[in-house]
């Protein structure tokens, strides 16, 4: 295999709150285009880590650049190059779906002309033409989080973070999300999620899992699956996450 | 009843444990009392004014000695002629000027009337209207008292379309305004805000599950706010009494029941306003817009209710606050009984029986 | 003998319906699981159950007693769980179960014993602010509250939903173990793989029920052969089977594709050649069983 361009280095990184240590000397690295499931327990450090990557708190000790800029001095570079995207939040639901595209399209600095483009394009690609006006709210959950991913990378970032992009949707807008992130992991965007789901582990290049703080294992779905002598991506995380349980 | 204590100890942990609530409860109140007792209080103290003297006889030296004893007025100018009078409004040296008529005290003589002028600097709307009521106040002091002496009554017309404040203790004015304004805020923002919370965290929703009974809910409620703003009374009434020097003229039992009548009340409208929202911000606006602002603007407390347009009169009519100040008065300033209130009473009553069966009708069973 | 009994039950919101005409019974002592993703009518279903919606059309029971008329009896015998965690995050654990007891007129020493194996789990933290708990911890919590008042039925809508795979291995291990102290459980789940936990699944979806039976029943019932497909470049091999003439559906699951073919014709060799045309290297292609996501998807796609 060819050397590979990182996109995302973190080394040594520590986060503390207090006494307590969310993230306990974090070691990794990203590849440009790849798709990094980022996976762990509830409380094991995960949500503390990409709020680190996507410059939102600073971290302890340690260094992680993200697209090549400093967690510590570049913020503002960092936000510019990343798209993100969560469950809980993602898009103004008294807002129509066009608005919400010009909005965040107009956020990252998109002139007006690029952003009708844009959101001609978009709309076509999800057909959602017949939806333009209506508001979020009145749209299905599948078709939302579709959406919001397409919006997420409106602007190209380098990278786009997903946390839990699928929680509760049903199985086949579940896939057809995937093949969004699928499609634009082949056009260079670097995708890195989370996820409950175990199934999904397997959709992901390369896949680290998070235990107290610490990741345990960092591997394709593949070597995990040799290495934990596991069947699934589930039973390799609940290997992992029991003996955390049971210390 | 055990599973309704319980409920009420834990509405206490949640006061308790919010710092918010806490401030709300016990520091402004008193913040409130010391800024309405320091600064916006009515009375007026040692207000510059003119005497424009076209008589000078016994009786319009008597009227100044009187207006210049009494405390409220110096008299920094003594002017001669009408032309004066402009220049010293301009300079800003005097707040009013009173004027005699000539032949002051032969014409109260011959035809037992006489006329006094008195012109007030009007850029500061509100002290003119209290300097003006002020001056006829002891003019007229002085007409009933010359009165008893003489047979045919005697009469000295005031021109100055101003009211007639009868009460003349403005500093007192403030205690029943603040304490109503105090109440309201406490017992109806903070008792709507609290039932909303439990809708906005989901947990209304295992509380209805449960076998409490609505009511149950309600009263667990609203009892803790009710014996907090119970504490909040006798902070006021402390309060007055030590660092205002405003004794309690009438039945203390009294003033407190009706303050409890009062507290009840404004819990009964702050649950009517939870059962009518579902966020927490919506209630707080409510409760601030709704009740505070009237309880300040349209009780009496500040403006006198005589002066507004009719229709704020009538808003003025279906605002608690005004039955209750009229009450506080009566009892606490002009120590009078219930013989004097029962009819304000009666109407804080019927508001309680009223808003009470409205929120217990649209308290939901259910969710929807 | 049913304790709960579902007749020709609808809800409409003023926009929306959520429930469309179902019907259905749940056994006494059984995991019943509803299975479906959000907006399938799970959460307005549970309310209904708990009396705390009014149904539009249809009757309800539960214990034998009717959804509408006898709330408050229901309200005394159930013990729910909504979707949302909603305890008090400002009381401590002890403190929040304390509450629940109390306002079902119990203690939490009459009924410890029945909390026992999950509550002593969260116990060394019981001064804690339930606010300040893990996802996992939380959840055990408000299972204890939920049980704390000894209900003979148990209804858990989405217990699970975003919490990790451990803690929801542990969940339903709970779970078992109620089940074998007799309270019957009605559990909602968006996780298909939690399915075969349940004794009996409703596959819901858009208002309406899509099958309801023993998971295996479902599965191995199932009439559609299913392949399993790999290659080693799984996404250009997704979009290949998609437009081979024969494919009914190709959906990714986990590291292979599962394919059904028209009118069950797999045609095997035809797609193996097919696939070495498209210059598809590794290709590995095996019959398997079909799961409850795979009939789940093709329930779907029927009833669309």
């Amino acid at each position: 295999m060819s050397e590979r361009e990182t996109i995302i280095t973190v080394s040594h990184l520590v986060k503390k709150f207090g006494d307590f240590t969310a993230n306990d000397d974090l070691n990794f690295e990203v590849y440009k285009g790849e798709i990094f499931g980022f996976l762990g327990a509830n409380g094991a450090g995960k949500t503390t880590a990409i709020k680190i990557l996507c410059g939102l708190s600073k971290p302890t000790s340690g260094n992680a650049t993200i697209a090549g800029f400093d967690v510590y001095t570049q913020k503002d570079d960092i936000k510019n190059s990343i798209g993100y995207m969560s469950q809980k939040f993602s898009l103004y639901e008294d807002l129509t779906v066009t608005e919400n595209i010009r909005f965040f399209a107009g956020i990252y600095g998109m002139t007006r002309k690029d952003i009708k483009i844009k959101t001609q394009q978009l709309l076509a690609k999800l057909e959602l033409e017949d939806s333009a006006k209506k508001l979020i709210k009145d749209l299905p959950l599948g078709w939302r989080q579709k959406l919001a991913f397409s919006i997420a990378i409106v602007h190209s970032p380098k990278i786009v973070f997903l946390d839990e992009p699928t929680g509760g949707v049903d199985p086949i807008t579940r896939r057809q999300f995937w093949n969004q992130i699928y499609e634009a992991a082949a056009e260079g965007v670097t995708v890195f999620v989370t996820t409950h789901y175990m199934d999904e582990a397997e959709y992901c290049d390369r896949v680290s899992i998070m235990v107290d703080g610490k990741i345990a294992a960092l591997d394709t779905p593949q070597g995990l699956k040799q290495t934990f002598e596991a069947e699934s991506m589930n039973e390799v995380f609940i290997k992992l996450a029991r003996v955390a349980v049971n210390n | 009843m055990k599973h309704f204590k319980g409920f009420v100890i834990k509405e206490f942990y949640h006061i308790f444990r919010d710092r918010r609530t806490l401030a709300i409860l016990f520091i402004m109140p008193i913040i409130q009392m010391l800024l309405f007792g320091y600064v916006v209080t009515n009375e007026i103290k040692d207000a510059k004014i003119g005497i424009l003297d076209h008589s000078q006889d016994v009786v319009t030296r008597k009227i100044t000695d009187k207006l210049a004893s009494s405390g409220y007025f110096i008299i920094t100018k003594v002017l001669s002629n009408e032309t004066e009078i402009e220049d010293c409004f301009r300079k800003g040296t005097v707040k009013e000027v009173v004027v005699f008529e000539p032949d002051f005290a032969i014409k109260l003589e011959r035809d037992n009337k006489a006329s006094i002028h008195l012109i007030a600097d009007a850029s500061d709307a509100n002290t003119a209207n209290l300097i003006v009521n002020y001056t006829s106040a002891i003019v007229n002091d002085y007409v009933t008292k010359e009165n008893k002496t003489v047979t045919i009554p005697m009469q000295i017309g005031i021109e100055s379309r101003m009211l007639y404040n009868e009460e003349l203790k403005g500093v007192y004015m403030f205690v029943p305004g603040t304490m109503a304004l105090i109440l309201i805020l406490i017992s109806a923002l903070l008792t709507s805000v609290s039932i909303v919370r439990e809708k906005e965290l989901g947990t209304m929703e295992i509380l209805l599950a449960s076998p409490l009974r609505p009511l149950q809910i309600i009263i667990g409620k609203v009892m803790p706010y009710a014996v907090l703003s119970f504490v909040n009374v006798i902070t006021i009434l402390l309060l007055s009494n030590f660092v205002f020097g405003l004794p309690i003229q009438g039945s203390i039992l009294l003033l407190l029941l009706e303050c409890m009548l009062f507290i009840i009340l404004s819990l009964s409208l702050g649950i009517f306003i939870s059962t009518s929202t579902n966020s927490q911000q919506t209630a707080m606006m409510i409760s601030m817009m709704g009740l505070m602002l009237p309880a300040i603007m349209l009780s009496g407390f500040i403006y006198p209710l005589e002066n507004m347009p009719l229709i704020l009169q009538w808003i003025c009519h279906i605002n608690p606050s005004t039955y209750f100040i009229i009450i506080v008065k009566n009892i606490m300033l002009k120590g009078l009984g219930i013989m004097s209130v029962w009819k304000e009473t009666l109407v804080l009553l019927g508001m309680i029986v009223f808003f009470i069966t409205m929120s217990v009708r649209k308290f939901k069973i259910r969710l929807e | 003998m049913q304790t709960v009994v579902v007749d020709n039950l609808s809800k409409c919101y003023k926009q929306a319906v959520a429930l469309k005409n179902i019907t259905f019974g749940v056994d006494a002592g059984e995991i019943f699981g509803f299975i479906g993703p959000d907006g399938a009518g799970k959460t307005s279903l549970f309310r209904i159950l708990v009396t705390l919606l009014l149904p539009t059309d249809g009757t309800a029971t539960v214990l034998g007693y009717d959804v509408v008329k006898d709330y408050k009896k229901i309200r005394n015998k159930v013990g729910y769980m909504p979707g949302k965690f909603s305890l008090y995050q400002d009381l401590t654990v002890e403190e929040n179960l304390n509450f629940f007891a109390t306002i079902f007129s119990t203690s939490i020493e009459e009924n410890y014993h029945l909390i026992k194996d999950i509550y002593s789990q969260i116990e060394p933290f019981k001064k804690r602010r339930a606010g300040a708990l893990s996802g996992g911890m939380k959840q055990k919590l408000a299972l204890s509250c939920a049980l704390i008042h000894k209900p003979e039925m148990l209804f858990l809508d989405e217990p699970t939903t975003g919490v990790d795979a451990v803690s929801r291995k542990e969940f339903w291990e709970m779970l078992k173990s109620l089940k074998n102290s007799g309270i019957t459980i009605i559990v909602s789940t968006p996780y298909m793989d939690e399915a075969s936990l349940c004794d009996r699944v409703a596959l819901i979806q858009n208002g309406n029920i899509l099958k309801i039976n023993k998971p295996d029943v479902i599965t191995t019932t199932f009439e559609k052969k299913i392949l399993a497909i790999r290659s080693s470049n799984m996404h250009k091999l997704l979009s290949d089977l998609n437009s081979f003439e024969a494919c009914d559906s190709a959906f990714l699951f986990g590291q292979t594709i599962h394919y059904t073919a028209k009118q069950n014709n797999l045609m095997m060799p035809e797609l193996q050649n097919y696939l070495t045309g498209l210059n598809h290297l590794q290709v590995e292609i095996n019959p398997i069983e079909a799961n409850i996501e795979d009939c789940f998807m093709s329930l779907m796609n029927q009833a669309s």
